[in-house]
């Protein structure tokens, strides 16, 4: 079982070296990966995803427990300690959503009498987080963006069951977010994730800062944060009601917006 | 001489593969000579000419379906590059009959696939993939993780044997596991022979009878209702 990730420090868009001369993830912690548009936050997980060894635009390299990846990572998804919940949003296979999962759970080696509860586990999972419900005869290509995303995490939690997690951008596709971190955050991994939104942001141990391309800083969650994350979390429960009236036809009433004006 | 044949269908990304596999193994002192075959239309000769100042041929197979077409050729090329002192010849060619292949006993056979193109994919182009050495499979930047490794589960389902390399080949990402296989290639010599079988016969159409219905042609043909079936002399 892995311990410790380490990214080792490359260099950004212009050449600049990473802020840090390396960063190192433990098992079981939680981080965030915040900075504006166009940064670097995905090319940084992609690094990691790609057991990158500087041999990608940024030059970084990423140790397991001190040492590059092994080949079999590589050739053998079930070996692949990843599982990478990516920004894209568009499946382009064209196969029905069981096949799909259950082709995935095969490749992921789990056991074959195992594999038609692990489908139906994991599109409960995804059942939770979206709006609409995907069924299992539904092609891939039918879904909705909130719901490939949904598929996509319960897949990576359920089939890939991986000790790290990489996720990009969770709050952007319409689902149900705190209860997709909430329900990603029950095993013990190391979890980072790309986000804007402060309330995700808080939950983290500390913080990955991205700038042209490269790390600019790492930032640990400090008291004075964690005292205001309650209300940071009480704020953000007024959007999600007043995201939650739109969605379903309502009118926003001073009775969604108490607590804030 | 070490022998690379590299096929795949139109943009899945070939010349992009070539195109970093050319520059790495100059860069470790080695001497490429590139030779394209296509239908035709190629530029790929020029662009590799210019960018890397290696010897580039093309031939158009015309008529002739272009794995043939490489059958033919590939004796010729062999020698010309060897009197242009190079020590490695790539070829890339477009495949395009899905019926035969044109991979060559001791020489390394590449299929390069688009992570992109559908899972059924790889139950279409059958020689091409199943007698390759390495299926490569490109655009993985444009799909997630999971279809990705769905798309490898795809492959190993039709050709077991085969190895399987994800790349990103806008990048350059993947391909150093690639040059290590050019690396432990052996160099071909003797008699060159074609892997596998060759499809039946030489069909009307490849040689450019251009008749709809089977009426039109000879040879080996079919018709809706039957099996192919022998027609002529
Ligand atoms: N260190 C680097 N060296 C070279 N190119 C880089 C580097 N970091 C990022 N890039 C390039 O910059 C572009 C934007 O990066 P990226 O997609 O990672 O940004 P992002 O922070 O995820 O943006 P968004 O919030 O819009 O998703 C990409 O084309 C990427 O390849
Ligand atoms: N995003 C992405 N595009 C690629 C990749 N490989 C090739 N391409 C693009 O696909 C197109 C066709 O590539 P090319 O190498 O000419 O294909 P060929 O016809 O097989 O030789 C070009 O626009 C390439 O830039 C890849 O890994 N990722
Ligand atoms: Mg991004
Ligand atoms: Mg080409
Ligand atoms: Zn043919």
């Amino acid at each position: 079982m892995i311990q410790h990730v380490t990214v080792v420090g490359g260099h950004g868009r212009s050449g600049e070296p990473d802020g840090v001369e390396r960063v190192e993830f433990a098992m079981g912690d939680v981080v965030a990966i915040v900075g504006p548009t166009g940064s670097g936050k995905t090319t940084l997980i992609n690094d990691i995803e790609l057991f990158a060894d500087a041999n990608t635009p940024t030059g970084r390299r990423v140790l397991f427990d001190g040492v590059p990846a092994p080949m079999e990572f590589r050739d053998d998804p079930a070996r692949n300690p990843i599982a990478l919940i990516t920004q894209n949003t568009t499946f382009l296979s064209d196969l029905p959503v069981a096949e799909f999962l259950e082709t995935h759970a095969r490749i992921r080696c789990v056991e074959t009498q195992q594999r038609a509860s692990v489908v139906a586990r994991t599109l409960a999972f995804a059942n939770e987080l979206t709006g609409e419900p995907i069924s299992e005869a539904s092609r891939m290509t039918e879904l909705s963006g909130g719901q490939t995303r949904a598929l996509l995490i319960a897949d990576a939690t359920v089939v890939c069951d991986a000790p790290i997690v990489l996720l990009d951008e969770v709050e952007n596709a319409g689902i149900h977010r705190t209860r997709a971190l909430q329900l990603l955050r029950r095993q013990r991994k190391i979890f980072l994730f790309v986000t804007h939104d402060p309330r995700i942001t808080l939950l983290a141990d500390y913080r990955i800062v991205m700038q042209g391309g490269r790390i600019r800083q790492v930032l640990r969650t400090d008291e004075t944060e964690r005292g205001l994350a309650s209300a940071v979390n009480r704020l953000d429960d007024v959007l999600a009601r007043l995201r939650d009236r739109i969605r379903e036809g309502g009118r926003i009433t001073a009775a969604e917006m108490e607590g804030v004006a | 001489m070490k022998l690379i044949i590299c096929a795949g269908p139109a943009t899945t990304g070939k010349t992009a593969v070539l195109r970093h596999l050319i520059r790495k193994l100059q860069a470790r002192g080695q001497k490429p000579a590139f030779l394209k075959i296509d239908v035709q239309y190629a530029e790929e000769d020029e662009q590799f000419a210019r960018e890397f100042g290696i010897p580039t041929r093309k031939v158009y197979s015309g008529e002739l379906c272009p794995d043939h077409c490489n059958v033919m050729v590939l004796g010729d090329a062999l020698q010309w590059a060897s009197s242009a002192n190079c020590d490695v010849l790539m070829v890339e060619t477009a495949g395009l009959c899905l019926r035969c292949s044109p991979y060559v006993d001791g020489g390394l056979g590449l299929v390069v696939l688009e992570a992109t193109s559908g899972m059924n994919l790889p139950l279409k182009v059958g020689p091409m993939l199943s007698l390759a050495d390495v299926a490569v499979v490109t655009k993985i930047d444009r799909i997630s993780q999971a279809e990705r490794e769905v798309f490898r589960a795809r492959i190993q389902d039709v050709a077991p044997g085969v190895r399987i390399r994800e790349v990103n080949a806008l990048h350059g990402i993947g391909i150093d596991p690639l040059v290590a296989r050019v690396d432990a290639q052996a160099d071909v010599n003797g008699p060159l022979l074609l892997r596998g079988n060759p499809p039946v016969g030489t069909c009307t159409i490849c040689v450019g009878k251009k008749e709809i219905g089977w009426q039109s042609h000879f040879g080996v043909v079919r018709a809706l209702e039957n099996q192919t079936f022998y027609r002529g002399e």
